[in-house]
């Protein structure tokens, strides 16, 4: 196996370290006296780490100039939308039991809850077009689709931001994080475009 | 608004104790399910007792006959910002406190202002036993066998002035001693107060334990209010200061985001924090939400309080 296999699989199997840690905690208790709102953080944060994480893969592979981790990219977004999906699925299950008007009502009222839900209908259809088919189906179309992933962040850190009482750390400290992936971009976008005109 | 719940949650309509335990048990079942393997239920006994009991404690006719909280959710899972403002954080952060020598200081509009040793200023009264709910304006509940003091009693004993309207708490501020107080995410020293009519009913108390041993360091000892038809911020811990004024005092969350947390902070289903509903909580050890109580439940007791108030401005 190459060095990079290793890689990929170590990140695949790490990556999968947070829900295993989940279910051990079922098992023994835990998962704090508050379970349900627990699993919801620990989903939630895990979800946004993996987003935050693969938007670090283009300004890496732009500074060490090693193109095959483009081949991550795919990786660490599915497993955002993954823990994505399981932190939707504690809110509507455990913590709602189905209630779909009490859903729906907190959908419509609750800002956080609106962009939540933003971010997972952001991350859906770049989920559904991760394929190889998909990307050679939708050709230049995919990258311009795939954008999406700088608004899904933006949201994900807000919907973060307005759920905290008084504690803003963390939520600042991703904000922070997004503004300088960001601003890589545009630096970068800045400096060729200035390098192709000279 | 017009108030015809019963003053108490009959045991009928406690959730049973097969279903207390199902919200662990649906998570277990569904994670079992997802990786397709069966293992053992794990013994949750979380109650390690070895503080010295309280003497002389009275049971009183005001507590709930619901079932309390297990010991290690009381004590394991807390707001306590001034040890951190994680749920665990105030367990793994307060564990080298130590909440003696501790003296409070008594001003204001008061016939003697003092400063006593918090001993001599809990011997006087009676101790007791008050089972109360606990309403936490994140929307989760407990159940609490606290032990302590009638805060009217004390109120009586310290004699304000004609002119006093309003009783403030203070919580100690000392950053070498509360980590938390490092860390700007609130007004530190920690402040909260109470209408006096507030102060003197029957059910508010200043509690100095739980489960009939002395307040452990994560809950806020050696002394604190404990007020059960409000939000539980309004049950200010480890006291120091308690001022009589005529002006309403200025408590810490309101000074935050006056937007979101007003002086009141009665428990109300129907007024919702602004960014999420109050109308129903989780108890914990419970699995499905159950409705919020008007007033948690107390509302035959203390709607009488904020008779012809507007309740939505007074949040």
């Amino acid at each position: 196996m190459t060095r990079f296999n290793l890689l990929r699989r170590a990140i695949f199997a790490a990556a999968l370290v947070p829900a295993a840690a989940l279910v051990y905690g079922a098992f023994t208790d835990g998962l704090t006296a508050n379970p349900i709102d627990y699993i919801t953080d620990t989903t939630g944060t895990t979800a946004l780490t993996f987003l935050v994480l693969s938007l670090t893969v283009t300004p890496l592979r732009r500074l060490t100039g090693k193109n095959e981790l483009i081949k991550l990219r795919r990786m660490l977004g599915l497993f955002a939308f993954f823990y994505a999906c399981l932190h939707l699925l504690t809110w509507s299950v455990l913590d709602w039991f189905f209630d779909v008007a009490s859903m729906a009502s907190d959908i419509v009222e609750r800002p956080f809850i609106t962009l939540g839900m933003t971010t997972f209908l952001l991350l859906l259809p770049l989920a559904v077009t991760s394929t190889a088919g998909m990307i050679r189906r939708l050709g230049k179309r995919w990258q311009l689709l795939h954008r999406l992933v700088y608004a899904a962040a933006v949201t994900a850190i807000i919907h973060f931001w307005w759920v905290v009482k008084a504690d803003i750390r963390e939520p600042r400290l991703w904000a922070l994080a997004l503004s300088v992936l960001l601003g890589f971009r545009i630096w970068w976008a800045l400096r060729t475009r200035t390098f192709s005109r000279s | 608004m017009l108030i015809r719940k019963p003053a108490d949650i009959p045991y009928s309509e406690v959730t049973p104790k097969s279903l207390y335990l199902r919200r662990r048990e649906f998570i277990q079942t569904a994670a079992a399910g997802a990786i397709g393997a069966t293992v053992a239920l794990a013994p949750a006994d979380t109650r390690a007792q070895s503080r010295p009991k309280l003497p002389n404690v009275r049971k009183s006719s005001l507590s709930t006959t619901e079932a309390p909280n297990d010991y290690g959710d009381v004590t394991g899972y807390n707001n306590f910002y001034e040890f951190g403002t994680g749920k665990e954080d105030p367990k793994a952060n307060a564990q080298r406190f130590v909440p003696k020598p501790w003296s409070i200081r008594v001003e204001g509009l008061v016939k003697t202002p003092a400063t006593y040793d918090v001993d001599s200023f809990i011997k006087p009264h009676p101790l007791e036993e008050r089972i109360y709910r606990l309403r936490c304006v994140e929307a989760w509940s407990m159940v609490i066998p606290w032990i302590g003091i009638s805060l009217a009693d004390v109120v009586k004993r310290l004699e304000p002035l004609p002119s006093a309207k309003f009783v403030e708490f203070t919580t100690l501020h000392d950053a070498q001693r509360m980590p938390g107080q490092r860390v700007p995410v609130l007004q530190w020293p920690y402040l909260e107060g109470l209408r006096l009519d507030e102060a003197m009913h029957p059910l508010s108390i200043l509690a100095v334990g739980l489960f009939g041993e002395a307040l452990p360091n994560q809950n806020g000892p050696p002394i604190r209010l404990v007020v059960p038809w409000k939000y539980g911020f309004k049950s200010i811990k480890s006291i120091v200061r308690i001022r009589f004024t005529d002006q309403q005092p200025r408590n810490s969350w309101q000074v935050s985001q006056p937007r979101e947390y007003g002086f009141f902070a009665n428990v109300n289903p129907e007024v919702d924090h602004p960014r999420w509903s109050q109308a129903s909580e989780r108890r914990l050890g419970e699995f499905r939400r159950r409705k919020t109580e008007m007033f948690n439940g107390y509302a035959q007791q203390v709607a009488q309080l904020y008779t012809g108030m507007d309740l939505r401005k007074n949040y």
